[in-house]
């Protein structure tokens, strides 16, 4: 009896896969991709009174655009505004968030590397686990009250001030409350575990006696770090620089408790946006302005650590 | 002491990250009722407080609701994921495992208003459920990644010998593996759950009139005279937040013991 390409389809090793993911996959394309795709189209259409017109306009982006509202059957332009890269206080939210979130990844991935490093190559093996456990723990503790208790620590009569007061080593309470620093300082506490994991785990994976073949060779330690452990470890770093730079640009909360009016970011435009002003093709151009963003200054830094990358694979 | 300089350096930046955490139970039991030093005395009113808000208790009953269909079915789509990422090879695995981890990556916001605008588009009116919609997608990849170590040590000459027993491929999961990631499935459970009840921007886009834990946190910030009674709750929150990831941790190690697999240690 001959074989149908269906039937051997069927009870195959990729027909199993495909049926047991399907539940999953399903999920993430109804509720993930779909919703994103429609995002990506509500960002040229047109607003109008609690509708969307399906008119193509490139005007949420760029240029003056206009919501619109039917009267007796004519649409009448009710509400004008500029596009996301027109107006200037969208603008610069999102340059202002872009330079955030880089400032932040630097400063996390450069303090979180040393303690990677220390629990990697100082750590016994049985004790890894729980210094690990000990630094995601603050990670998964109620996010607002951590930034809220920031709030507390670097405010006007906050800890830091209050016992640098103390110490008599400042004379006036200093102002780092409501600024883009407080927005940086709360940011790299909370994005710190996302960090430290991706390295840790590419450290793990560095065969030890590279670096002793380095020292044999007559290297410094200083230099067998830079030439063996910071090229193999970079794929982590490179994952941990993602991890932390894509998420941070679309954060909410922080700016809105620390930041002050100084501090606002992206986020906040989105919401204002999608809620009060209700006008979702705007929100929807400034959402997709700043994802673009973020995945050009990825893709860069991809290309441009393309070689470690490569490298790991061999 | 090898690596002195280091570990000095590791523990300084574990007081950084467990600044805000330490500094709670200090003004939950502080009777003062501005969060500030100096610290005026201790006193357990603003527990007590709890107890009387009933805003609190609607929107302690919502996030739970929340949290506990988040948990559930996020794990459930988490092992048909990671069983089927871990077992088998397939057309196009790669760009459907991409997009279910995706929310791991993806700001919260943009996940959250790309659902807003469909929720809305097909007239679902906004609710709890529409939250846990939304839950299920960020805590997914969370369960993927506890569940891929869990299927990944998991021996598949046990299967085949399930097989070859005589035991039906349903059979041969409810007996021989799914006992083996149990472990797995239970720190999942647990991880998710701590997610959800801590989520907030989502639950703020998606929740219509309800509110959540967070969103009537955030609400509360708003009114300097209520917020001992938060920093009461918050302590109450870290402390069951720490006993779950606790037991979750606990869990995923004996998961990995039980596999006979190596501990790559985090949860990530």
């Amino acid at each position: 009896m001959k074989i149908t390409r269906k039937q051997r389809f069927r009870g195959s090793e990729a027909a199993n896969g495909l049926a047991m993911i399907s539940p999953t996959a399903f999920y993430a394309i109804l509720l993930l991709a779909a919703p994103l795709a429609m995002i990506f189209l509500y960002s040229f259409w047109t607003d109008g009174y609690l509708t969307i017109i399906h008119q193509f306009q490139l005007c949420n982006y760029y240029g003056p655009c206009a919501s619109y509202k039917e009267v007796d059957g004519i649409l009448q332009p009710t509400q004008e505004y500029l596009g996301a890269w027109s107006d200037p206080l969208t603008r610069t939210l999102m340059l202002r968030s872009l330079y955030v979130s880089l400032t932040v990844t630097a400063v996390t991935v450069i303090l979180a590397f040393p303690v990677a490093y220390f629990v990697s190559f100082y750590v016994e093996a049985s004790r890894k686990s729980l210094w690990l456990f000990l630094i995601t723990i603050p990670f998964w503790t109620s996010y607002l009250i951590r930034v809220f208790l920031w709030k507390v620590i670097i405010g006007y009569n906050g800890v830091i001030n209050t016992g640098l007061l103390e110490l008599g080593l400042i004379s006036e309470p200093l102002s780092i409350n409501y600024s883009i620093n407080a927005v940086i300082i709360t940011l790299a506490h909370a994005y710190a575990p996302f960090a430290i994991l991706p390295i840790f785990v590419a450290l793990e994976k560095i065969d030890r006696s590279f670096l002793e073949a380095g020292r044999d060779l007559g290297e410094s330690p200083f230099m067998t770090f830079i030439r063996v452990t910071l090229p193999l470890a970079m794929p982590g770093v490179i994952s941990a620089v993602l991890i932390v730079f894509i998420p941070t640009i679309g954060d909410y909360v922080t700016p809105l408790l620390v930041g002050g009016p100084e501090g606002k970011m992206v986020a906040n435009m989105i919401e204002l946006s999608f809620k009060k002003l209700d006008n979702y093709p705007r929100g929807a151009a400034i959402a997709i302005s700043s994802m673009a963003m973020v995945l050009g200054v990825s893709l860069l830094f991809l290309f441009l650590n393309r070689r470690f990358l490569k490298g790991n694979k061999a | 002491m090898k690596g002195g300089w280091f570990k000095s350096y590791t523990i300084v930046y574990l007081v950084f990250l467990y600044a805000p955490i330490l500094l709670l139970p200090l003004f939950a039991f502080n009777n003062a009722t501005t969060v500030a030093f100096p610290l005026e005395g201790f006193t357990t009113k603003w527990f007590g407080q709890l107890w009387t808000e009933p805003a609190l208790h609607k929107a302690l009953k919502n996030s739970l609701i929340i949290a506990v269909s988040s948990a559930v079915i996020s794990t459930m789509l988490g092992i048909f994921a990671a069983r089927a990422s871990t077992r088998y090879r397939f057309p196009f695995k790669a760009p459907l495992m991409g997009l279910i981890m995706l929310p791991l990556v993806l700001p919260e916001v943009i996940v959250a208003v790309a659902l807003l605008a469909v929720l809305l588009g097909l007239g679902v009116s906004l609710s709890i459920f529409t939250v846990i919609l939304g839950h299920v997608l960020v805590c997914t990849p969370f369960a993927i990644a506890i569940l891929s170590s869990a299927f990944q040590s998991l021996d598949q000459s046990l299967e085949e010998a399930s097989y070859d027993l005589g035991e039906s491929a349903v059979s041969t999961f409810r007996l021989i593996i799914l006992p083996l990631v149990m472990p797995g499935i239970i720190s999942a459970l647990l991880i998710t759950f701590t997610i959800s009840l801590d989520e907030f921007i989502i639950a703020f886009f998606l929740a219509g009139n309800e509110n959540t834990l967070p969103v009537y946190i955030l609400g509360q910030f708003r009114f300097p005279q209520n917020i001992p009674v938060i920093m009461a709750l918050g302590t109450i929150l870290v402390c069951l937040s720490i006993a779950l990831l606790a037991t979750a941790e606990y869990f995923r190690r004996r998961g990995i013991a039980k596999t006979g697999g190596k501990d790559t240690g985090g949860f990530l």
